[in-house]
């Protein structure tokens, strides 16, 4: 139930979280002075308080399906690393819209009306001057009541996010997405990733509970940037090394203190930072080395603030009953969460495992399209006039369609409409129509074309008209899709897209993709 | 649904037409006054003499006064319509209506449209502020549908229905190689048609209609006065038109191998008319093969092909020039070129000039003793647009 008046009314010291004040900065030893913040993590007042858990209800994530082979780049460039593949959002794909796809996924595992707010957190959101969540809260169709923040910055703030949502009151979603470039050949470029990850955290049944954190902070330089600047630059490895395996140490030891626990009833630890060689030497010092989980970097490269979030997916992804689960990030500071898996999760309805989307990759993106659609190749622009931007009072009439691919249902006949119409287009009845919602039914292609003169960062644009399952019709782009594939009744979902952007406003609505896999 | 329908009651006793093309040196201004002047010549009339005047263009002017400023037409009524792709055909549907209500004594409709001057490659069209939730596919594109669904649908295979969409092409280029006003004016090999490259879909470059500039005309009388001006005026049998619901691409059950809207306006127009057999009781006809799959499925909608059959009657060279029944025989949107506004009334010049046995003799089709000629002008795409269906004559009744 919805607590439309969220602020913490009560203590409790077991049921703490910890935030990490850094008291005393000496270079030679980092001291630290926990101080605890205690909440009580309230959902429909009916409980008793005492028995209140607050942990994972549901999760998602997201990794877009193209691939870049640091081969690939090697070719062209004729220097760099061997053996690895780094994930790429599409040309029409941005952090807010993976956000809202990692959180689609989350969804089906629960209810959305439970969801009282909702955090967007990125180191490269679309608008600095806009809110992003906003767009996010539009796509998954929730109610006006449901709030809606960004919590952006560099990638702490994601995990800081995630941290202050398993805080909050009532249940929230919690939307981590990133996109990752860097100077053609250098480390960020192959190393970085693009990608999603979504939480619904509360006390409702979780899947995970809570059972501690850990934090850390110093202000130290070892990665940084300015806004307006392309790439980040960093320091000299060795100096993160050092600095970061110290804060790391002191976040796992305050988190699994908090947990009761020893490290050895660690069951996987998933670990990423700006330093992997602080990560290494965290995990010898620690002894979650040895229950180390893959790190996923060589397959879809580190998605900055996303990556952590993956990483949790992807463990929750493979855990069972009673695992314990530990989550450390090393980012301007160290944090480190500690979970317990329980047995709602054998029952949880899940999205696409991250496993799943990692092999449903393509590698076989060319280098010149990757910088095309990074923004880093400058190209011809096609014979065409851009598209205009578009209007404001008219995408907010239409929202819970554009956002939402809403349609709307005929009382009397049981027409669907995509888009909704007033007049019944079976029947001509008028105005009796009810919200029909169709982001998640799947269809078929009933007919398409490939457009090779469509205005598109990624010619050819390939146009599909789709029957849906149980009905209603629509056409639209077919995105993730290659042009020489597409068949006359291949199956596809939808999924929120950008569609472009002028005068500064991204364009946001749906297009098909072929669907990885039936829907359980 | 009534349609009285006007037949016989007004007639066009004069016609011009540009030459259609890249008129780099020529404005708007310029290709209306040229049409409006070539009409007035072929008429023996002044521009005094008109009382009122239809102007249809979809992009290149807004209100009356785009002809009224170029032509200064006395502070005399304007009226700009705008139906895309059939705003002549509105024009001259309007202008026909407003002589047979006894309005006035004599009505001109112009066609102009100006598209080579926004350096874009085909054609483009600036649409209200909106949400941003349209499709982004081009014309081509969405005509282009038509192709597998059609295949599909029949069972043809789809390179036999290529070779149908090419044979069209060709015959439209042969046709406008005869004609001096046409923007492309050489024939092309079938093989060259079949191999250009694509545009969308199964369409290749010379599957889609020319992207030009051009400007058309017609002046039109009350017919009992048609003869104080000349002795072969054309009578105007019919004008039909239906706007279609739009629904195509949101309707499960539309399947992109008909035009309804089509339908309909020939079942009105042939019903004005009197038209029982359209393939007996036609001499030619003028349709909109803006890609070459749209007037395939058009020989179906107008009546002309039974379903499933006009791929291969159009193989058979059924629509040729020497054919059962010769359609574009002026080269159509194909070679005459598509200036939007000036298309539907460039399709009534042809008639006027075939019907009266004034076409040149490279291209003059044998009439036959067949009474009427026929045009069609479509705008908008598969499943979302409307169209115009006019019967001409060169005879009363």
């Amino acid at each position: 139930m919805h607590i439309r008046d969220p602020r913490v009314i009560a203590r409790e010291p077991h049921k703490r979280f910890l935030t990490g004040i850094c008291a005393d900065q000496s270079t030679s030893t980092l001291a630290f002075e926990l101080t605890s913040i205690y909440i009580l993590c309230h959902d429909d007042g009916l409980e008793g308080e005492a028995g209140v858990t607050t942990g994972i209800i549901s999760y998602g994530a997201y990794v877009p399906r193209a691939r870049l082979r640091s081969d690939t780049v090697r070719e062209a460039l004729g220097t760099g690393r061997a053996g690895r593949t780094r994930a790429v959002a599409g040309y029409d794909e941005d952090t807010t819209t993976m956000a809202a796809e990692a959180a689609r996924r989350a969804l089906r595992g629960a209810a959305a009306e439970s969801i009282g707010a909702v955090a967007f957190s990125s180191a490269h959101p679309v608008y600095a001057a806009k809110t992003n969540a906003t767009a996010v809260h539009a796509a998954l169709s929730l109610p006006a009541r449901t709030r809606a923040v960004d919590r952006c910055g560099p990638e702490r703030s994601a995990l800081g996010a995630l941290l202050d949502g398993f805080a909050g009151s009532g249940t929230q979603l919690v939307a981590l997405a990133d996109t990752v470039i860097g100077p053609s050949g250098g480390a960020d470029e192959i190393g970085g990733g693009d990608g999603a990850a979504a939480f619904v955290l509360g006390s409702a049944a979780p899947v995970a509970e809570l059972l501690g954190t850990g934090s850390a902070t110093a202000e130290f330089l070892y990665r940084w940037g300015s806004p307006g600047e392309d790439f980040a630059r960093t320091w000299e490895e060795r100096f993160g090394q050092e600095s970061y395996a110290r804060l790391g140490a002191a976040s796992v030891g305050q988190a699994l203190d908090e947990a009761g626990l020893t490290p050895a009833e660690v069951t996987a630890w998933a670990a990423t930072g700006l330093s992997e060689r602080a990560v290494k030497q965290l995990g010898k010092s620690t002894g979650l080395g040895s229950v180390r989980a893959d790190d996923l970097t060589t397959a879809i490269g580190r998605a900055g603030s996303a990556h952590a979030g993956i990483l949790l997916a992807d463990m929750l992804d493979r855990a069972r009953p009673g695992d314990v689960l530990a989550l450390t990030l090393l980012a301007d500071g160290a944090d480190t969460l500690v979970l317990r898996v329980t047995e709602a999760i054998t029952a949880l309805r899940r999205g696409e495992t991250v496993a799943e989307q990692i092999a449903a990759g393509d590698d076989q993106l060319a280098y010149a399209t990757f910088l095309t659609w990074k923004g880093l190749l400058s190209r011809p622009a096609p014979r065409r006039p851009e598209p205009l931007r578009i209007s404001a009072p008219a995408s907010l009439r239409e929202a819970r369609w554009k956002y939402g691919f809403t349609g709307a249902r005929c009382d009397e006949c049981a027409t669907r409409h995509m888009p909704p119409q007033r007049v019944c287009l079976r029947c001509g009845a008028t105005d009796r129509m009810k919200d029909e919602p169709l982001a998640d039914v799947t269809g078929t292609i009933a007919t398409y074309t490939v457009d090779h003169l469509a205005y598109s960062p990624a010619p050819p644009v390939i146009g599909v008209v789709i029957d849906f399952d149980g009905g209603g019709r629509f056409a639209c782009e077919l995105t993730d899709a290659d042009p020489e594939a597409v068949a006359i009744g291949d199956r596809v979902q939808m999924t929120f897209r950008r569609i472009g952007e002028a005068d500064g406003i991204v364009n946001y609505f749906w297009k098909a993709r072929p669907l990885s896999e039936e829907a359980s | 649904m009534t349609s009285h329908g006007i037949k016989d009651r007004v007639a066009i006793i004069g016609m011009g037409c540009t030459q259609f093309g890249e008129h780099w040196e020529t404005s708007t201004s310029d290709m209306a006054i040229d049409a409006c002047e070539a009409a007035f010549a072929s008429a023996g009339v002044a521009k005094d003499d008109v009382d009122a005047f239809w102007l249809g263009t979809l992009t290149s002017g807004f209100s009356g006064m785009t002809l009224s400023s170029a032509l200064k037409t006395d502070y005399k009524p304007v009226t700009r319509v705008e139906n895309f792709c059939a705003s002549g055909s509105e024009a001259f549907r309007n202008a026909c209506y407003a002589v047979a209500s006894g309005a006035y004594d004599m009505v001109m409709a112009v066609g102009v449209e100006k598209l080579k001057d926004s350096g874009y490659s085909g054609l483009h069209r600036a649409d209200p502020p909106n949400a941003g939730t349209g499709g982004s596919l081009t014309a081509p594109a969405r005509f282009s549908v038509i192709a597998p669904s059609y295949s599909r649908k029949y069972g043809v295979d789809r390179e036999d229905f290529k070779s149908a969409m090419t044979r069209v092409a060709w015959k439209n280029h042969a046709n406008g190689a005869r004609n001096e006003r046409a923007q492309f004016r050489s024939e092309v090999p079938e093989e060259t048609i079949r191999s250009s490259p694509r545009v969308a879909g199964d369409l290749g470059v010379f599957d889609c209609s020319g992207v030009s500039d051009g400007a058309a005309a017609a002046i039109i009388v009350r017919a009992e006065d048609a003869h104080k001006y000349t002795d072969s005026p054309l009578y105007v049998k019919a004008l039909a038109f239906a706007a279609g619901p739009g629904t195509g691409p949101i309707d499960p059950e539309f399947d992109y191998t008909s035009f309804e809207e089509v339908v309909r306006s020939a079942s009105d127009a042939y019903a004005q008319a009197g038209v029982t057999d359209p393939v007996e009781d036609l001499s030619m006809c003028e349709v909109h093969d803006c890609f070459t799959p749209t007037e395939l499925v058009l020989m179906e909608d107008l009546g002309f092909s039974a379903r499933g059959e006009a791929w291969s009657d159009t193989l058979e060279d059924r629509y040729a020039r020497d054919g059962v029944l010769p359609v574009n025989p002026d080269g159509g949107l194909k070679s005459f070129g598509h200036p939007i506004g000036a298309s539907g009334l460039r399709m009534l010049f042809e008639c006027w000039l075939q019907l009266r046995g004034e076409a040149p003799e490279e291209r003059q089709v044998s009439l036959r003793g067949r009474k009427y000629g026929l045009t069609q002008n479509l705008g908008g795409g598969p499943g979302e647009c409307v169209s115009f269906v006019a019967i001409v004559g060169a005879e009363e009744g």
